[in-house]
Parts: C-alpha cells; sequence; structure tokens
C-alpha cells in the first residue's frame, strides 16, 4: 500500500517543497468530482473508511443536494509513491465549479501546478470545464487530462479521449482512466500527479508571502483562511497582514487539513493549509488577497487581486412585510461568509420594504435566495433579475442604475452595459438553432471549433442583460438539454436601451420596470402586459395594463370589469355560513397588495415576476 | 312589549333529490320507508313539541309570518299542515295579516291539499318552477313537466290564495340566453305576485358537482350567468315587478314579508332537523338527521346542535352584509367616514343608486347587486 503509515508522513512546517505537490481538479457537475476526491481521501489513508461519508469535503447542505461545490477547500494527502518508492505530500485544492465564481477558480488555480481535468466518459467535456480549463492553461498549470467513471455502461473513452487529447494538446492513449467509484485507476493517478507535476518553487528566506484562495465563515472560530504559501513562512502567534487592505491581525490558529483541521507549527513554501485570526467577517480577509508577516513584510503583493464585483442585481423583499428585519438580519450574517454579496435597503411601491442586492450571477443569485428561504425561513418575492448600466444624460450629468426603475428620465445621451464572451459546447446537430438564440439575443460570433466531429465549441459576444433574461433556459430547452454554457464578463458596450415602464390604471408598477434594447420594447411589454391581464383579478371597473416608453404607449391590455361577485343563492336562514365566507374572504383581500386602485395578489407578483415555465402552467384562467 | 318570532317549519321529506341540492332533505328510501306519508305524522308531532318548547323558552309573542319549506311541504297531508298552524295560533299570537307561505312543487300539490291549507289559514304558495324548459329541467333533475307549473298556479289561485309566487333558477348547464328569457317570461305570464330567482351554485358533495367534475355538465360562464340576471331584473321591471332583495321580486304588495326577516334582523325559529334560527343576539341550528332530531324531542331534549352567540363585530357584519341585499339598503349615518370613502368608489362605477345616496342611503344597482359581496368586503375590510 503506499499510504504512509500516520506520524511518519512527512510534518507540515518542514516539509522540503521537492516532496510536495499542488493539485486540483477540473470538473463539471455530476462528473464525479467529489467521488474521485473521496476515493483519493480513503485510499491515502487521511480518512478511514468506517468514517468515510459521501462527498466528505462538501460541507454545506445546498452543496451536497446540488452535487456542487461552491466553497473550495484543500486537504493535505500523504502519497508514497509506486513509482520512485519515495514520500510526498499532495494537496488537493478543492475548485468551485461554477460560471459565477471564475474568480475564486482563478484564485484556486493560482494556488497549484497542477490541474486534473476530469470528464465523464460518458457524456464528454461541458463548457464551464472548458473555460476552467483555458483558465488553468492561462495560468500555466501542468494539466492530467483523466476520463471518469469508465465502469459506467454507457462509456466511450475512446470518443472522449480524442476530445480531451485535442483540447489539452496531448495524445489520446495519454488521456488517463479512472473510476472514482470502483477506484480503479486511481492510485495510478496519484503517482502520475507526483511524476508529472512540477514541484512548488518559492524563496523560504524572502519575506512572507502566502495567497488567499479561500475564505470561509465558521460559527465557531470565525473566519477560516486557506492559503498556499509562496515565499517565506509563516508561524503560529505572529502577527500577520493583509497586503491590500492593510489590516493585521493575530495568527490564533494555523495548520493543514487532513481532513479535519490539524494545528502545525506553521506553514512553509509550496503549503497549503488555514488560518484563524478571530476576525467574523470574510471581506476582512478576501480571496486573492497576500497575506504577509506584520514584522517582515513583503514590499509587494502576489498579483492578481480582484474585488469581487457584483454584476447581477435582484430586488429581494419578504412577502409578509413584518420579516423585514428578519431578512436584514440574515442577509447581515450571510455577507459573514460571501464576500461578493453586496446589498442596500430598497423601497417599492409595489412590493414594500426590501432589499436591491447585488450578485456575481444568477447561481449565486439563485443560491444566496435559497439559503435566505431554506436557513431563515423567510418567504420572498424578487424582482426580475437585471444588470448594471451607466447612464450618461445629455446634461453631462451620469449615473449607475442597478434597479430599473432608477433609470433617469432626462434626454440620454447613451448607456453603457456590461458584455460577456460566452462559450457554448454542444452538439453539431443544435449549432443552426444556437445562433439564432444568439442573434436574436443582440450576439456576436467570435468563432466556433470543432472539439469531435459530432461536437463543437461556439463563441459569443452577448450582453449581459440577455444572458440573465431567460438565456440558460433557452438554451437547455432549444437542444434538449445538450448544451453547457460558460461566461465571462469582458467589458462594457454601447447599447440602444430603454426604459420599459408597466402601468396598471395609469399607475407606474416600480417592480416591473425594465431596461430592455429598443428593438426589444415592444415584445416585452406586450408579453408582460398578456401576462399581467391573466394574473390580475377582474376589478370593479376595467383596467387598462400599458406598457411604455417615457410617455408613449407600446403595449395595451384590459382587464374587463367584474360583473358578478355576488352568492344569489337561496339560503334557508344559514347567515353563520355565509357570514364566515364572508370573514375568509376578508382575510383573502388583507393579503392583497394595492396599486392605486387596484388590488394585485402577491401570487400575481411572483408569477409575474418569474420567467419559470411552470409558474406559466399554473396561471389562473378567466 | 311582546317580541315578534317568525315561523320556519322545515318539511324534510322529497320523493327525490335533485342534483343540484344541498339542502337538508331525505328521500323515503333513504329513511328505509316505502312513503311519505307514513313518516310525516311521527314528524308532525316531534314538530309541534318544538314549537312548544319555543313557546316556553320565548313566552309571549307576536307572529307575523309562518313558512313551510323543504325538502317537500306539498309530500304532507293537509291536515298535518293545518295542525302545526293551529299550534302556533294556539302557543302565540297569530298575527291578524300574517303571512302563512307553503313551498309546493307543481307536480305533487292537490286541490285537497291546498283546499286543507287554505282553511287553516295559510294565504301564500311558493312554487319550485325553476325553469320553463324541459331540458335545463332534467339537467337540474326536477319531476316535473313544464307545462304542469300553470295547471297548479291555477289550482292555487282557484282555491282563493291571495299570494303565489314562483322560483326560477339560473345558469344551469346546457341553459342558454333564449332559455332563460323563455323561462322568465313564462313565469311573468302566470297569475303570480312574486318572483325568486337564484343562480345555480354547484355545492360540494352533489351529484350535479360530480357530473360537473367528469366533463358532463359545463356550468355557464360567470358573465352569462350576470347576464341573465340583468334579464329577469330587466323583464320583472317591465311587468311591474320591482326588485326588493337581490334574487327576489314582487308586484306592489306582494313582497314576501317572512324572506325580508331574515335580512332586516328579525326574530325567527326554525323548527324541524338541520333549521336555523335566530333570537335575542344568539343562532342556532338544530340536528339534521331527522331521526336524531325525533329522538332528542321524545327524550324531552333540546334538538339544538350547535349556537353562537353574535359579537358585537359578528352583528355588525351580519347587518351590512344583509341589509345591503334589500332595495331598503342602508342609512349612509350607519358607516363610518372611512368606510362611506371607501364604498364611495364604486358611485363613479354605477354601482350605486346615485338618486339614494344624496338622500342619504347606500342602495346598489342592478350592477351593484351583481358585486355585492365584493361590495361589502370593500366596507367591512
Amino acid at each position: 500500500m503506499p499510504a504512509i503509515p500516520s506520524g511518519k508522513a512527512p510534518q507540515p512546517s518542514q516539509t522540503n517543497p521537492e516532496q510536495i505537490r499542488n493539485f486540483c481538479i477540473i470538473a463539471h457537475i455530476d462528473h464525479g468530482k467529489s467521488t474521485l476526491a473521496d476515493r483519493m481521501l480513503g485510499i491515502t489513508g487521511v480518512v478511514e473508511a468506517r468514517n468515510m461519508r459521501e462527498q466528505y469535503l462538501d460541507r454545506m447542505d445546498i452543496e451536497r443536494e446540488r452535487g456542487i461545490t461552491i466553497k473550495s477547500q484543500a486537504v493535505r494527502l500523504p502519497w508514497k509513491s509506486g513509482i520512485d518508492g519515495k514520500e510526498y505530500i499532495l494537496n488537493m485544492i478543492d475548485t468551485p465549479g461554477h460560471v459565477d465564481f471564475t474568480y475564486e477558480v482563478s484564485r484556486s488555480l493560482a494556488a497549484c501546478e497542477g490541474a486534473i481535468l476530469l470528464v465523464d466518459c460518458a457524456q464528454g467535456i461541458e463548457a464551464q470545464t472548458l473555460a476552467n480549463l483555458y483558465l488553468a492553461m492561462e495560468n500555466d498549470l501542468t494539466i492530467i487530462p483523466v476520463l471518469n467513471k469508465i465502469d459506467l455502461p454507457a462509456a466511450q473513452p475512446e470518443k472522449f479521449a480524442i476530445e480531451l487529447s485535442k483540447l489539452v494538446g496531448c495524445k489520446p492513449e495519454d488521456c488517463m482512466r479512472v473510476s472514482g467509484k470502483t477506484g480503479e485507476g486511481v492510485e495510478e493517478l496519484l503517482d502520475q500527479i507526483v511524476a508529472q507535476l512540477p514541484p512548488p518553487k518559492g524563496d523560504p528566506h524572502a519575506p512572507a508571502r502566502a495567497l488567499i484562495f479561500d475564505s470561509v465563515y465558521d460559527t465557531y472560530r470565525g473566519v477560516v483562511t486557506y492559503v498556499r504559501v509562496v515565499d517565506g513562512k509563516l508561524s503560529p502567534r505572529e502577527q500577520i497582514q493583509m497586503v491590500s487592505t492593510g489590516v493585521k491581525h493575530e495568527l490564533l490558529d494555523i495548520g493543514v487539513i487532513s481532513p479535519e483541521p490539524v494545528s502545525s507549527k506553521g506553514l512553509s513554501v509550496g503549503e497549503v493549509g488555514y488560518l484563524i485570526t478571530g476576525v467574523k467577517d470574510v471581506r476582512l480577509s478576501r480571496v486573492g488577497d497576500t497575506v504577509t508577516s506584520y514584522n517582515n513584510p513583503a514590499k509587494e503583493g502576489l498579483s492578481g487581486y480582484k474585488d469581487p464585483k457584483p454584476m447581477v442585481f435582484s430586488g429581494l423583499y419578504p412577502i409578509d412585510g413584518d420579516e423585514y428585519p428578519m431578512l436584514r438580519d440574515a442577509l447581515d450574517k450571510l455577507q459573514l461568509n460571501d464576500a461578493a454579496l453586496v446589498y442596500e435597503p430598497e423601497t417599492s411601491a409595489a412590493l414594500g420594504f426590501g432589499f436591491r442586492c447585488g450578485f456575481l450571477g444568477l447561481l449565486h443569485m439563485e443560491i444566496v435566495r435559497e439559503r435566505l428561504e431554506r436557513e431563515f425561513n423567510l418567504s420572498l418575492i424578487s424582482t426580475a433579475p437585471n444588470v448594471v448600466y451607466k447612464v450618461f444624460l445629455e446634461n453631462g450629468k451620469d449615473a449607475v442604475v442597478t434597479n430599473p426603475s432608477e433609470f433617469p428620465n432626462g434626454k440620454v445621451e447613451k448607456v453603457l452595459e456590461p458584455i460577456v464572451k460566452a462559450t457554448i459546447l454542444s452538439p453539431t446537430d443544435y449549432i443552426g438553432t444556437i445562433m439564432e438564440l444568439c442573434q436574436q439575443r443582440r450576439g456576436t460570433l467570435g468563432g466556433m471549433d470543432y472539439l469531435s466531429e459530432d461536437r463543437v465549441e461556439i463563441r459569443y459576444t452577448l450582453p449581459l442583460a440577455e444572458i440573465v433574461f431567460d438565456f440558460f433556459d433557452q438554451l437547455k430547452s432549444r437542444t434538449k438539454g445538450y448544451a453547457s454554457l460558460d461566461y465571462e464578463p469582458i467589458g462594457e458596450a454601447e447599447g440602444d436601451l430603454v426604459k420599459v415602464d408597466i402601468l396598471l390604471q395609469g399607475d407606474t408598477v416600480d417592480a416591473f420596470s425594465s431596461i430592455v434594447h429598443r428593438e426589444k420594447a415592444y415584445a416585452y411589454g406586450v408579453m408582460m402586459t398578456s401576462k399581467l391581464r391573466e394574473l390580475i383579478p377582474r376589478q370593479q371597473f376595467e383596467v387598462p395594463i400599458q406598457a411604455a416608453i417615457g410617455a408613449k404607449i407600446i403595449a395595451r391590455e384590459n382587464i374587463r370589469a367584474i360583473r358578478k361577485d355576488v352568492l344569489a343563492k337561496c339560503y334557508g336562514g344559514d347567515i353563520t355560513r355565509k357570514r364566515k365566507l364572508l370573514e375568509k374572504q376578508k382575510e383573502g383581500k388583507k393579503r392583497m397588495k394595492m396599486v392605486g386602485r387596484v388590488e394585485v395578489p402577491q401570487e400575481a407578483f411572483i408569477a409575474a415576476l418569474s420567467t419559470n415555465a411552470d409558474v406559466e402552467a399554473g396561471k389562473t384562467k378567466k | 312589549m311582546s317580541h315578534r318570532l317568525a315561523f320556519y317549519i322545515h318539511i324534510p321529506y322529497c320523493l327525490a333529490r335533485c342534483g343540484y341540492c344541498d339542502f337538508n332533505t331525505y328521500t323515503p328510501r333513504e329513511l328505509q320507508s316505502d312513503t311519505v306519508r307514513s313518516l310525516s305524522s311521527r314528524y308532525i308531532e316531534s314538530a309541534i313539541r318544538e314549537i312548544e318548547l319555543a313557546s316556553a323558552r320565548v313566552g309571549a309573542a307576536v307572529v307575523p309570518s309562518i313558512f313551510f319549506g323543504g325538502g317537500t311541504p306539498s309530500l304532507m297531508a293537509g291536515t298535518e299542515i293545518a295542525s302545526v298552524i293551529n299550534t302556533i295560533r294556539d302557543r302565540f299570537e297569530l298575527a291578524s295579516d300574517a303571512e302563512i307561505t307553503i313551498e309546493v312543487n307543481p307536480d305533487s300539490v292537490t286541490s285537497e291539499f291546498l283546499a286543507l291549507t287554505r282553511e287553516a289559514g295559510a294565504n301564500r304558495i311558493s312554487m319550485g318552477m325553476q325553469s320553463a324548459k324541459a331540458h335545463v329541467l332534467a339537467a337540474l333533475d326536477r319531476t316535473h313537466s313544464p307545462e304542469s307549473v300553470p295547471r297548479a298556479v291555477e289550482l292555487v289561485r282557484s282555491h282563493g290564495y291571495e299570494h303565489c309566487s314562483v322560483d326560477l333558477i339560473y345558469g344551469t348547464p346546457g341553459e342558454s340566453i333564449d332559455d332563460w328569457r323563455e323561462s322568465v317570461a313564462a313565469a311573468l305570464s302566470l297569475k303570480v305576485d312574486h318572483l325568486s330567482a337564484y343562480a345555480l351554485i354547484v355545492e360540494k358533495g352533489t351529484k350535479l358537482a360530480a357530473r360537473v367534475k367528469s366533463g358532463e355538465l359545463i356550468i355557464p360562464p360567470e358573465d352569462e350567468t350576470a347576464t341573465k340576471y340583468e334579464i329577469v331584473d330587466e323583464m320583472c321591471g317591465e311587468k311591474g315587478f320591482h326588485w326588493y332583495e337581490l334574487s327576489n321580486w314582487s308586484a306592489e304588495g306582494g313582497e314576501c314579508r317572512h324572506n325580508i326577516s331574515y335580512w332586516d334582523g328579525s326574530h325567527w325559529w326554525g323548527v324541524g332537523p338541520g333549521a336555523h334560527s335566530y333570537f335575542n343576539g344568539v343562532r342556532w341550528w338544530n340536528v339534521k338527521h331527522p331521526e336524531t332530531y325525533q329522538s332528542k324531542i321524545k327524550e324531552g331534549k333540546s334538538p339544538m346542535l350547535e349556537s353562537e352567540e353574535l359579537s358585537e363585530q359578528n352583528r355588525r357584519d351580519e347587518s351590512i352584509m344583509l341589509r345591503i341585499r334589500m332595495r331598503e339598503g342602508i342609512p349612509l349615518s350607519d358607516l363610518s367616514p372611512a368606510e362611506r370613502e371607501r364604498v364611495g368608489q364604486y358611485l363613479e362605477s354605477n354601482h350605486l343608486d346615485d338618486g339614494a345616496w344624496t338622500q342619504g342611503k347606500l342602495v346598489l344597482t342592478r350592477s351593484g347587486r351583481l358585486i355585492a359581496d365584493r361590495i361589502v368586503r370593500e366596507i367591512l375590510v
């Protein structure tokens, strides 16, 4: 057994960099990364079989349920090479697997010398994996292509070996074949990590510099910061400093994860581990920042630090207005563990008191919302997500708009909107429909490459706003779920954008205002007005629903006045029943939101703000 | 001052159950009996005992009206009805102008029954006509034919009944707008001085509900039902009938006073299984099954199943909810300024009568009556 008996492995702070290999696993959701990681924990002996539970490293319930990893961790694995018989330390750095967390991924990659490109050999590579692979290649990481799930009956290792070899630039037979489930090929893979990956380089005598690649809030210990030491050494009880913020902390604990935290005498060049300083807020210990010694600080931080920048905004409102303080507390708590989440109070005439929240992307938004509902028991209405616009007025003033209803009314000179580079991987059958979708969404074709005979990579430049608006759902439905999408922000561009307001009985409903391309304003207006006509119950007067750009009406629907709302029945004296019915109806009326004089049920807001198909299907008929 | 107390006498028997009906009524077969008559004499005894209970409880009272409803009162012996009237006359002070109504089915009412009840003092007949169209009657499971109605009304009149009313139902599956016009015209061509028109309600657990759920029958759209209400109101107006309650129209002097007492907060005692009563701020209702009812009575116990004492809030809610249905309307002084303001918006949408409003009254227009429940919610929030 190449596992090293515990206690005899090289110890943290005293490990020669030559004996260290730092790697991560790049894989798509459900391609088996967690199972492979579990298998590695077992084979290297850091987790005994009886303590093993599935997806050991994924800690949050949501992660486990969705099968995705949001927060990365680093595990120190001792390994005796089957090739040269020497002892090594392998640091496995887990990377988040989704589009919204590109920056976090890039920092994880920066902490490694190599990456395992793990692909399910029944499915082939997906767009997000490809994007992360490119990121790894840009970081000069050594790539080991690995085909997983070779035990599956549907496995096509030959086919996907060709695909991977083209992407990585190797021979198809260089692709390793493993099964995380059965363990087949995993020992060989560990040996290859040792053989192929270069050891970390760094100056042990220089002032300490360690890259923060993750930062997690823990209720008991405060913020746990994960670092990769590049130069020098960090020791317990010393004063440390964050280079970008200049904040000073005391190092209360330092150690490695194997896979439970173990305190150590420090971390030296090439080593990966954790720091605890007693800080309660992850924003004080940011991913990408450099940790240095306060008494002997490095002159420069490591390159590549960026502030997380919210790209997608949405208003979050409690369905029960009394829950507003609870929502505020919940957001405060979530932010301790999520440096990318931003929010500020906002008031909507239609929805009441809430918060305008900024997210890295749609998944980040969904995760935050789900955590608010699940962990804090809140029921929320969220407005349709939107991007950030920079609006320049003819009078020389400008504004940053994160809420469409705040789009300025004056003469607009130009509007800038965020632009992304999107990569779509798909079977070749769907090229036509994908291109059609991207054209409709104001996309510019950037290029197209065949990964194999029947799979293609399509690159488009698209406004982020178009992606935020149900692009992913459309892509999935047009390609029967086969296409995958990745995108990354690449800047801003001028767009011919207008604000479309929705008016009920002449009153603007702020929650429904949207910023759209001028050519799509009409379609948006027609869509919203007809949707609302279905969703809003008839009132005692006719209710016009209008879509307008400024003062110009572009679409209109009418909700006819209700004609019958009475029980004209013979009662036989059962007044009690009738009164109880009235009492029930009064309760229902209290749950209505008033827009001017129009009563709108909350369900109508929820349904109108959703692009979800099943809400559509459940809409009320008149 | 002595009380005024109206009586409702429930006759819980029918020969067959109509598909739409959820009233508390039973067929002889359901009660393991061959005929209604074999059940009725024993039942009438119990009903009379309950009237005696009422007398003990209420003390002296003037009785302004008696109403025999059901079920099918015309299935009873005329003498049985007469004995109930006589008991009330004995135990209370029956007003000299008392209105005594009996509901009858056009196909079961007989000359003998009418003669006996008329002789006992009954002066008003309410007949379940429902429709003049055979296919509509069939959809409702009614057993009578359209032709039986004019004959039965003639018979009623020939026995010297002062008042005669027919009931209609609108919104039955398969009933067209023209069908409805014909039914209303047929009803108004009869020698009647009163018309009730009720919208068909699909009640849970009825055969009709099952047939609608299975898709066999289709309930006409609400807007069409609203149109039918407008039609009956219009046609009644042309005939000189005016509405006095949301679902009731009459010639001058033909209003059903007993009916009005339900809506204006008067006291009444409901006799029989499942019957509801209201007296001195308390509502109660009896056990539903005729056998349970009779055994309670036999044991000398009250047949009451449940009661509720109305809170101040309940009384107020009911007062608005019930009085709004009347042509008499609600004095604006009974509403708070905020309530007046909220309901005031219905003036401009023409749901409230302008003239009445300026005279300090809330009275619904035709379109207002059609959304009366909504207006009640607006007032009472």
